[in-house]
């Protein structure tokens, strides 16, 4: 059921864009109308999510300390797992970002039943996967931008270039398009097969890897098999970028449907745990030096709490105080 | 429970359930949790909604709007906790922290899964304050607050030690011991504590420290360590308590004074500052350096720490000094001086025999006694006979806070490697920042949760285990007074033969004080090393 529903969920979204072009003939509709909407949702739920949680106080300087605390200078300290200023705080961030650095430390516990000992062994198969999955996820998104802008920045040559070396026919296929097909492919498998990762996963765990893999997919086939006529596209979509959409040529029906089910995903974001992407950022634990005890970190909402004073104390066990001959304020 | 032998209860069934975790309601086993709060130790410090109720009985006299309760509590901690909101919306779920919590590896049930338990909390919030899971509901992942619900947070929340290791892994830094703290304040809401806690926070609250040792029994507490550390080193020791204009306040756990082998390390540190000739002072009124009150609220664990610098600055002094403890660093190291500074009446910590001034601890004023003591070592101000602990073999274990709420790894272990002559390394996804919980953490040292504890310290046990079967260590060292009791309890099932021991114990075996006799035992009472009668007796215990 929980695998079921959201394969259904995005089949419904292939049938929904299959009906409203083929049968309606609503091209407009899901040409531009709905991605202009996804995306306005996306950007401005984005932001709002954001502001949400840059509302929500920072009350305590709670790093995760990783590595050895800056103490004395004879002791070697851990610099990025145990940050104590900002600089170091944003090396942190950058390798645990860009390169995934927590889950490369994955380790992976087995128990030997019959000497009743535990394991604990390195793991980077999340890590491999993870970093695979975003990073030609990213270049591929990096890679679209050459159909919205005109003309091409080299740079942006200079990416299609290295990701098409692998040159096998025409058109050339590119390395991240496959990785990120396989990457999604083996993430998603992980939570059907992995017993424990399949007891824990929700529906929408399963949603959006598996959107993402029918994205991929119907992008494949648009370029690969069915081969859409890529200079219209690239009229029409210079043609959104550039806010005066129109739709004069055919762009084919899997064009449509890849366009809604990124439109889907778009819309999706901002209400789901992809917004991990940006809260990332945010997590006290990862983005905080571990400096408190060097410099006072202010709680915005502290308030005087009722304490029990040492003068009460000392009227509570003046007397026994006194026996054994401690020093008291009043006799 | 603990009737089981280790090899019963080491066979772990890690295989979930096939029912979905969302609609089985919660089994709660005897021996995994403990008694719940009475109503004295709840009136005592003015917490909500105290009564008599029991956790065994099906009805916990709930007050009749305690979802409203319960769900207003959340709305303002999403505020006032950036790191509750974040981690209620970005975990992804990955798995990463799934077997990385010594309760699930010890006991296979998967709601102890960091994830899993994070979800026992996320699955209402999503209900009350995500629009998806008001729409979609269960599909979302959202679910409602039910008493059964309610229930189940009481047991998992009350069976997670805070200790942060999911945290280590978790790409995002989710860290369960916030969600758990948030999720322990929702409770407490409702007067559901645990006695264990609640009990020490209302002593603590009175008395100045959570064993309710009153000022003239603190006092003959330490008279009696003092008699013993005469015996064996003939040096007579007398500190002084509440005096007003001493340099040093010294703040330590109450377990030190209270129990083996906790005691032995408290004479330790009375030998050490004797032999420095430290002007420094212990206090009756900010007599506990643990603070039981930070497993309950935010706001309590803030009044019962507002004693030590209420106290330093009643006696004039220019800093202080902490003992070993656990959760204690991890108060002072990131909540302390937020929670009740600025200390401005203090100054910057330095040392009176090395001259170190400790800039890392400039504005809390408070230095760790192994910061302190690897400082004096490290300027060969004292005279150390490593040799004299030449009848152990030492490992080392982490302490959860220490480790990973300040980053004190190294300290220690230059001390160990200074004052024994056999330090063996457990292994290194077991140590530092990985280091596994005693199992006992965050108010969970009861007994009649037992088979929770000794289930939840079976990773530290094992790694343990490990080096005393391929090294021959007998002696576990700690800088935690939590770790002292529960560690032993959890190597004589686990282990049995692997004792445990302070740092400063350690030390202060090592330790050529001046005039002193010459030693002929360590401060158990064991003969030294060397002496072939000494391993004999070990041994003999082993058996």
């Amino acid at each position: 059921m929980k695998i079921l529903l959201p394969f259904l969920g995005v089949m419904g979204i292939v049938i929904v864009a299959f009906v409203g072009v083929e049968m309606l003939n609503l091209q407009y509709l899901f040409g531009v109308m709905i991605p202009y909407t996804a995306f306005i949702i996306f950007v401005v739920g984005v932001v709002l999510r954001i502001l949400k949680w840059g509302r929500s106080a920072v009350p305590f300087c709670i790093p995760t300390t990783s590595g050895q605390q800056k103490s004395f200078s004879w002791i070697k300290r851990n610099r990025f797992d145990n940050p104590s200023n900002n600089l170091e705080v944003i090396v942190r961030m950058a390798l645990e970002v860009l390169l995934f650095r927590s889950l490369f430390s994955n380790t992976s516990t087995a128990l030997k039943e019959d000497e009743g000992r535990l394991i604990h062994q390195s793991s980077k198969w999340l890590w491999l996967g993870g970093l695979a999955f975003h990073w030609s996820f990213l270049i591929v998104l990096v890679r679209h931008l050459r159909l919205f802008l005109d003309p091409i920045p080299s740079a942006l040559s200079l990416v299609e270039g290295m990701d098409g070396l692998m040159q096998l026919g025409v058109p050339v296929l590119y390395w991240t398009g496959l990785i990120l097909l396989i990457s999604a492919t083996y993430l998603f498998f992980r939570r059907v097969v992995i017993p424990q990762v399949s007891y824990f996963s929700l529906p929408n765990d399963h949603f959006p890897l598996l959107l993402i893999l029918f994205i991929a997919t119907t992008g494949m086939i648009m370029r690969y098999i069915l081969k859409v006529d890529i200079i219209s596209v690239k009229a029409f979509t210079v043609g959104l970028f550039s806010l005066k959409p129109t739709i004069t040529h055919d762009l084919g029906l899997i064009f449509y449907i890849h366009l809604f089910l990124v439109s889907v995903l778009l819309a999706y974001f901002p209400f789901s745990k992809l917004m991990h992407a940006a809260g990332v950022f945010l997590s006290p634990t990862r983005n905080m030096p571990n400096n408190s005890r060097r410099i006072r970190h202010i709680n915005p909402w502290n308030y005087p709490v009722k304490v029990h004073t040492y003068e009460e104390y000392e009227d509570d066990f003046r007397d026994k105080m006194k026996t054994v001959g401690l020093p008291l304020e009043k006799e | 429970m603990s009737n089981l032998k280790p090899d019963e209860l080491s066979k772990i069934n890690y295989m979930p359930p096939e029912e979905d975790w969302m609609s089985v309601s919660v089994q709660m086993r005897k021996g995994m949790y403990c008694h719940g709060a009475s109503e004295n130790s709840l009136k005592t410090v003015g917490f909500p909604n105290p009564r008599k109720w029991s956790s065994a009985e099906a009805d916990w006299k709930l007050p009749d709007n305690w979802q409203e309760i319960v769900l207003k509590g959340m709305a303002e901690r999403l505020e006032k906790y950036r790191s509750f909101h974040i981690f209620m919306d970005i975990c992804v779920r990955c798995g990463a922290c799934a077997d990385k919590c010594h309760f699930f590896l010890g006991t296979g049930d998967p709601k102890n899964m960091p994830v899993l338990r994070a979800e026992l909390l996320r699955s209402v919030y999503r209900r009350e304050f995500t629009t998806a899971g008001k729409i979609l509901g269960k599909i979302a992942g959202a679910r409602e607050l039910t008493e059964d619900v309610l229930k189940e947070w009481w047991y998992y929340f009350f069976q997670c030690t805070e200790c942060r290791r999911c945290s280590v892994f978790c790409p995002y830094g989710i860290d369960t011991a916030e969600i758990t703290m948030i999720a322990r304040e929702l409770l407490n809401l409702l007067g559901l504590n645990i006695e264990w806690i609640a009990g020490p926070v209302a002593n603590c609250y009175m008395k100045g420290n959570h064993l309710g040792l009153e000022p003239h029994t603190i006092t003959s507490s330490v008279e009696f360590l003092l008699d013993e550390i005469e015996e064996i080193t003939g040096i007579k020791i007398e500190p002084t308590f509440n005096r007003k204009g001493a340099e040093i306040l010294f703040v330590t756990p109450s377990g030190d004074l209270f129990a083996d082998p906790g005691t032995y390390t408290c004479m330790g540190y009375l030998m050490l500052f004797h032999e420095l000739g430290l002007d420094y002072t212990w206090s009756t009124y900010a007599s506990e350096g643990g603070n039981f009150g930070s497993f309950t609220s935010n706001e309590m664990g803030k009044r019962l720490n507002s004693k030590i610098y209420a106290e330093a600055k009643r006696l004039g002094v220019k800093w202080i000094l902490g003992g070993e403890c656990g959760h204690m660093w991890r108060v002072l190291n990131q909540y302390m001086d937020t929670w009740n500074g600025p200390a401005d009446f203090l100054q910057v910590p330095v040392s009176p025999i090395t001259g170190t001034v400790f800039e890392n601890a400039a504005s809390t004023k408070m230095v760790h006694i192994s910061e302190f003591t690897a400082d004096l070592l490290k300027h060969n101000k004292l005279e150390i006979d490593p040799s004299r602990n030449d009848h152990y073999k030492v490992t080392f274990h982490d302490s959860c806070n220490p480790s990973r709420g300040m980053g004190l790894l190294e300290e220690p272990r230059y001390i160990i490697n200074k004052v024994c002559n056999n330090f063996f390394e457990m292994p290194e996804n077991t140590i530092r920042e990985k280091t596994f919980c005693c199992g006992s953490g965050s108010g969970l040292n009861a007994s009649e949760n037992m088979e929770l504890r000794l289930r939840g310290g079976f990773p530290r046990a094992n790694a343990v285990k490990h080096v005393k079967n391929k090294y021959d260590v007998n002696m576990l060292a700690c800088i935690c007074a939590i770790d002292r009791a529960a560690l032993t309890t959890l190597m004589d099932y686990w282990v049995p033969g692997v004792k445990v021991i302070g740092v400063t114990e350690l030390l202060a075996n090592a330790l050529k004080m001046k005039g002193e006799n010459d030693r002929d035992t360590d401060l158990r009472g064991e003969p030294l090393s060397g002496a072939e009668d000494g391993d004999a007796k070990e041994d003999s215990e082993d058996v």
